[in-house]
């Protein structure tokens, strides 16, 4: 058998004390490489990472991103250049049918490996740890009970999700309801997500706010806009038919355009809101009890407080 | 068998195979209804006024589905009653829209789409009564709404009545025919609005959840394309 033949070298194998040095060289080659592919990350690359640095969230986002993206490169590096100095220096030549060594394993370099992937491992999951509860959720839905609060006054802003638009009111100013998603700048705001329908996902993309709008449900995310501007809306959970037309766009004003929007549309739409139900986290359509009266008109249901209740639900 | 024998027979099963494939595509995937065209002879982005009439209608006896609830798009030179709810307008034009609201109330899930909303005046005249706010929780008001978000236009459509909703007392058979109210009842909802200078498809929807019997009323006719939703499909 090969295993019990007597090792034979070649002179690419033997690479004793008068032979290279391939991990010094591996090592110079790849420093230099590391440094240069972190740096282009973190000065050039970063800047123009997602979401952008348009609030707090996504200014937290895009540096984690950046920082992900810093740790990995190197490690990544240095496999791609061991696979190509491989390739390079030890491959077979034509006129070399010798076996290699017969490498039974390498106590060493096994728990080198080990050990440093898994300082990698654990230190990401600290990092992510920290930088979720240090930047108040990282801009995610952190359910009805938020964990991370920043402190000061917030502005409250609910997004109720239906099929297939986001509507928002604004508890702060009478509870109005609209289509427009307006928020000043350099405040922190609560948003309340919610939905009276199916599932939905409130992802405000340049704001680095993304949070479920689960049926029942008050999902809180924060976030502090750094400066006026537009953003996207989007729903990202598949919700029906017109989800993929589910987008629009939002607004931040200045703190003082903000207040004179808000009380001008709170009082544009004060005669809505009064037929609105009074402002909830949570809304339940199927028990509003000013639609008794409708449904009973309608003979929906026969009786009153209940809107297509679930056990009459069928799919065609 | 002989190898020309074995190598037809390999063929026809292929072509056999493509032909299913091409007929689930075509009938299933790429089937959608007519498209009534309301832009013929007009030119766009020109400030002309264009006249659609649609209805909305209790059953709809003419689909496999007669218990779903229905839009039809009148077509401008006929003056037939289309089952689609595809239409193609000019941009840049004034879109005079005339609905005919046969169907009784169902509530909305918000009634905040009671609201009218971009439309020209920002009120729907209902048997030539401006309405700015149709409460769909009050009583028995609202039937549908004609809904473009991207336009952010919303009209909720009237009911004929409270004592003209029970269902025995709506159009029977769809279309419905506009004629003595008394006989069978219908509401006539007349709105403005400009289409947009650029091209493109803009969908629309109906926000009350009338597909009875599915999840949050929002399945069956409320998703299917022909019924209770479709696009107006903007040209210039």
């Amino acid at each position: 058998m090969a295993a019990e033949a007597p090792p034979t070298s070649s002179p690419q194998h033997a690479a004793g004390p008068s032979g290279p040095n391939h991990g010094l060289r591996i090592f110079l080659i790849w420093l230099p490489l590391a440094i240069a592919a972190v740096l282009i990350i973190w000065l050039v690359w970063k800047p123009h990472m997602p979401p952008g640095a348009m609030s707090t969230t996504a200014a937290d986002q895009q540096r984690t991103i950046a920082v992900l993206a810093a740790v990995a490169a190197p490690i990544m590096l240095f496999v791609l250049l061991y696979f190509a100095y491989s390739l390079v220096v030890w491959r077979a030549r034509p006129d070399d049918d010798t076996d290699g060594p017969p490498i039974h394993g390498n106590t060493r370099i096994q728990a080198t490996w080990i050990t440093v992937t898994s300082v990698i491992v654990l230190a990401l999951f600290v990092y992510g740890t920290v930088e979720l509860y240090a930047s108040n959720g990282a801009g995610a839905g952190q359910g009805q009970s938020p964990i991370q609060v920043p402190g000061g006054p917030k502005l409250q802003v609910q997004v109720i999700g239906q099929q297939w638009k986001f509507t928002y009111r604004y508890p702060q100013f009478g509870g109005f309801e609209t289509t427009d998603l307006v928020l000043p700048a350099n405040e922190w705001v609560q948003f309340n997500v919610t939905s009276i329908d199916v599932i939905h996902s409130f992802w405000a993309y340049q704001l680095g706010v993304k949070a479920d709008a689960n049926p029942g449900v008050n999902n809180v995310a924060f976030t502090k806009v750094s400066h006026t501007g537009t953003f996207v809306v989007r729903c990202a959970e598949l919700c029906g038919l017109w989800h993929g037309a589910m987008f629009a766009y939002g607004q931040v004003m200045s703190p003082g355009a903000f207040q004179t929007w808000a009380r001008a549309t709170e009082t544009r739409l004060a005669s809505v809101t009064a037929q609105l139900p009074p402002f909830s986290l949570t809304y339940d359509p199927t028990t509003v009890a000013q639609m008794s009266k409708a449904m009973i008109a309608a003979g929906l249901t026969g009786a009153p407080g209940l809107y297509y209740p679930p056990q009459d639900v069928y799919q065609p | 068998m002989s190898l020309p024998a074995r190598i037809s027979l390999l063929v026809v099963a292929f072509l056999g195979v493509v032909a299913i494939g091409a007929f689930v595509v075509i009938h299933y995937f790429l089937y959608n209804p007519p498209l009534v065209d309301y832009s013929s002879g007009v030119t766009a982005n020109a400030g002309a006024t264009v006249h659609v009439v649609m209805q909305e209608a209790p059953e709809n006896t003419v689909s496999t589905h007669p218990d779903w609830v229905s839009y039809f798009i009148q077509n401008p030179q006929t003056k037939a009653w289309e089952h689609t709810t595809l239409f193609q307008v000019p941009a840049g034009s004034r879109i005079d829209m005339t609905i005919y609201g046969f169907d009784g109330c169902t509530p909305l899930r918000n009634n905040y789409w009671g609201k009218v909303t971009g439309v020209l005046g920002n009120v729907v005249d209902v048997n030539g009564r401006p309405y700015s706010f149709i409460n769909s929780w009050s009583g028995c008001n609202v039937g549908h709404t004609f809904s473009i978000p991207s336009i952010n236009l919303n009209v909720p459509m009237a009911t004929p009545g409270l004592l003209q909703s029970n269902k025995p007392g709506l159009c029977p058979t769809a279309p419905c025919q506009p004629g003595n109210p008394s006989q069978v009842p219908y509401r006539v909802m007349q709105f403005s609005f400009m289409t947009p200078h650029a091209a493109g498809e803009y969908f629309w929807q109906c926000r009350v959840p009338c597909g009875g019997g599915f999840v949050t009323g929002f399945g069956g006719p409320m998703s299917t394309i022909g019924f209770m939703t479709g696009s107006m499909t903007v040209v210039s």
